[in-house]
């Protein structure tokens, strides 16, 4: 059990620092000087030559990338190109507004897709399924730009109770972007509860054709406990996945929502740099975003081995 | 399943691996049409897809207006008999731009796609072939590439490339390259230890012939279906791009750039964005529809899939 965390955790570590070394390779070794790059065809020599030194780019790429990586662990990520102050300090600011969305998108979409999902599961085929699915496969369809520019039009153009774009800036308190919250949550809410609901109806479905369940049912407990006691905490451990696989998702699509909304968070850090070409912040978000992804499958594993008896019980037979 | 078999590949092993899936391939293209036609979800999917194709090659035909030519006398214009859906704020007939607007998307995703699962299916068929040290270095590389969300890994290579079609390709290709690998390898899995690739390997044949003519055939479905599918997020993928300023240039007629462009005006030309948007959902709409089709006629799992 202890191994397995350890070799787990470990093997979490490596990916985010593979991760790293592929970001820093892209953003540092692709064709052309960076220095060129960034400061375009026509920069003086002079220009260039300044931008070099400021970069380091006159050493080795892989002494650089130590140093990077010496820094990054330690939370510093070195300094903007454009502000000249410090990567993390922006980098944290628009990182918790981000949080903010992407927890108030988990919960709702975690909450409604296992509603939807179970109940579609239990009716499968019947009306409450055919009307979920097709649903389902509408959010689908829809990239969430389209949901979000059409929640734009409907609630803050036509019934203005909720601001369409958010003026705040990056350090605004908590409590005065909460409203801001609302609809890029809607938004990303309904694109990520399409994608679980499918996962869980499948599951639902597999679980309540099992010997378990019909055992539970031939014992005359009633429905509700069946489901909730019996199917449901089975049928939840392949959702896990999925969920942890959609909030990988959650980080890239938080990037369009945002720029709709223009709300400070990560994904306008992200767009801003991309079009100062500030590789700097570039590089700190694109690894940022690959740790949140490893930390949710790490949790999304943790939780499972939590959820499944087998799992547990099978990693201690085998010593 | 009753069609004749060719060579020496036993039909009973194929259909152990891939219940759905039958050797012949002309056998199974027809039984993959028939029990798709029979499915009225999957046919609508194969119909709507098959109108976009048609209406971005015959846009020219279907529209008297150019969709680059700005009239600035008739400006933010709403549905007219001249202009069925308004024109945009330059003026531009926004129903030839929904014509035109598919083209790009149709045309850079296709290109993403076939790329992305013709390169996914031979580095998952090669890892699950050869194993060992092969395999574990590509998992593991596979795992990294995987880490990074899309759309961040999208821009990174914008940024250092500059936008372009041949760029989106070549990033798209990178990002979902290796969600095919771990697809097909897993179905190349399920087929590598059969009876029939060991008899070829003892007979000698190469990786590269073993792969062609034992493996690949018998994981059509698995990557049929993934085709279809990464279609679909290809297409949303390319028009978030575009969205966001990192796909097709302006003037170039093409529906995220419009939704982009148009949603300023929303309140006073409302069709501007809405026309965009609805081809847009259709198209990925046909796509789902058709990729949940096939995985059905072939019993390919597909929601267990990641994104």
């Amino acid at each position: 059990m202890l191994t397995f965390l350890t070799r787990r955790l470990l093997s979490a570590a490596g990916t985010v620092l593979l991760a790293s070394v592929l970001v820093f390779a892209a953003v540092q070794l692709l064709p052309g000087d960076v220095a060129t790059q960034v400061l375009g065809q026509d920069a003086t020599p002079e220009a260039v030559a300044a931008l070099r030194d400021q970069l380091d780019l006159n050493r080795p790429a892989v002494l650089r990338f130590a140093e990077w990586l010496a820094g990054a662990v330690r939370g510093d990520f070195g300094t903007s190109l454009v502000s000249g102050e410090p990567v993390s300090g922006a980098l944290w600011l628009h990182l918790r507004n981000t949080l903010l969305i992407a927890a108030a998108t988990v919960a709702v979409a975690v909450t409604s897709s296992i509603v939807l999902g179970v109940v579609a599961g239990l009716y499968r085929d019947r009306w409450p399924d055919t009307l979920i699915s097709s649903l389902t496969l509408a959010g689908m369809s829809v990239p969430e730009f389209v949901v979000a520019t059409l929640l734009v039009m409907a609630l803050s153009i036509s019934v203005p109770v909720l601001p369409a774009v958010v003026l705040d800036g990056a350090s605004a308190p908590v409590a005065d972007l909460l409203p801001a919250v609302v609809l890029p949550t809607v938004a990303l809410s309904v694109v990520m509860t399409a994608y679980i609901v499918r996962m869980t109806r499948t599951s639902v479905i597999d679980v309540m054709a099992s010997e378990f369940v019909t055992t539970a049912r031939l014992k005359g407990l009633g429905a509700w406990r069946v489901v909730v006691r019996h199917a449901l905490p089975s049928a939840l451990l392949p959702t896990l996945n999925v969920i942890a696989m959609n909030v990988a998702w959650l980080v890239g699509g938080v990037v369009v929502v945002e720029n709709v909304f223009n709300y400070p968070g990560i994904g306008k850090l992200m767009l801003e740099s991309v079009h100062s070409r500030d590789l700097p912040v570039l590089q700190a978000v694109a690894v940022v975003g690959a740790a949140v992804y490893v930390l949710c499958n790490l949790a999304a594993d943790l939780a499972a081995m939590a959820l499944n008896p087998r799992l547990r019980t099978g990693e201690r037979s085998t010593r | 399943m009753n069609e004749p078999n060719p060579a020496n590949e036993p039909a009973n092993e194929a259909a152990e691996a891939a219940p759905a899936a039958v050797a012949a391939p002309a056998g199974m293209v027809r039984t993959t049409l028939r029990s798709l036609l029979r499915s009225g979800p999957a046919t609508a999917g194969l119909v709507l897809v098959a109108v976009h194709v048609l209406i971005a090659v015959l846009a020219p035909l279907l529209t008297p207006y150019a969709p680059t030519a700005n009239a600035p006398d008739s400006a933010l214009l709403g549905p007219s008999a001249a202009h069925w859906a308004g024109t945009d704020a330059l003026g531009r007939d926004v129903l030839a731009r929904v014509l035109y607007g598919g083209r790009y998307a149709l045309m850079v995703s296709f290109a993403a796609t076939a790329c992305a699962v013709a390169l996914g299916t031979v580095v998952g068929c090669a890892a699950a072939l050869k194993g060992g040290w092969l395999d574990d270095l590509v998992m593991r590389v596979l795992d990294a590439v995987l880490a990074i969300p899309p759309i961040l890994a999208l821009l990174v290579v914008v940024t250092v490339l500059g936008a372009g079609p041949a760029v989106i390709v070549l990033a798209v290709t990178i990002v979902y390259a290796p969600q095919v690998v771990r697809v097909v390898r897993a179905a190349a899995m399920g087929v590598a230890p059969l009876d029939y690739v060991t008899a070829a390997r003892a007979r000698g044949e190469r990786t590269l012939s073993i792969l062609v003519r034992e493996v690949l055939p018998n994981i059509a479905d698995v990557v049929s279906v993934e085709f279809a599918m990464r279609a679909s997020w290809v297409v949303l993928l390319i028009s978030s791009l575009s969205f966001l300023g990192f796909g097709a240039n302006p003037p170039t007629p093409d529906w995220g750039l419009m939704i982009s462009e148009n949603r300023t005006a929303m309140t006073v030309v409302p069709w501007a964005s809405l026309a965009p948007i609805i081809a847009l959902a259709t198209l990925v709409l046909g796509l789902n529809l058709s990729a949940d089709g096939l995985a059905k006629a072939w019993g390919v799992d597909r929601v267990k899939e990641a994104r």
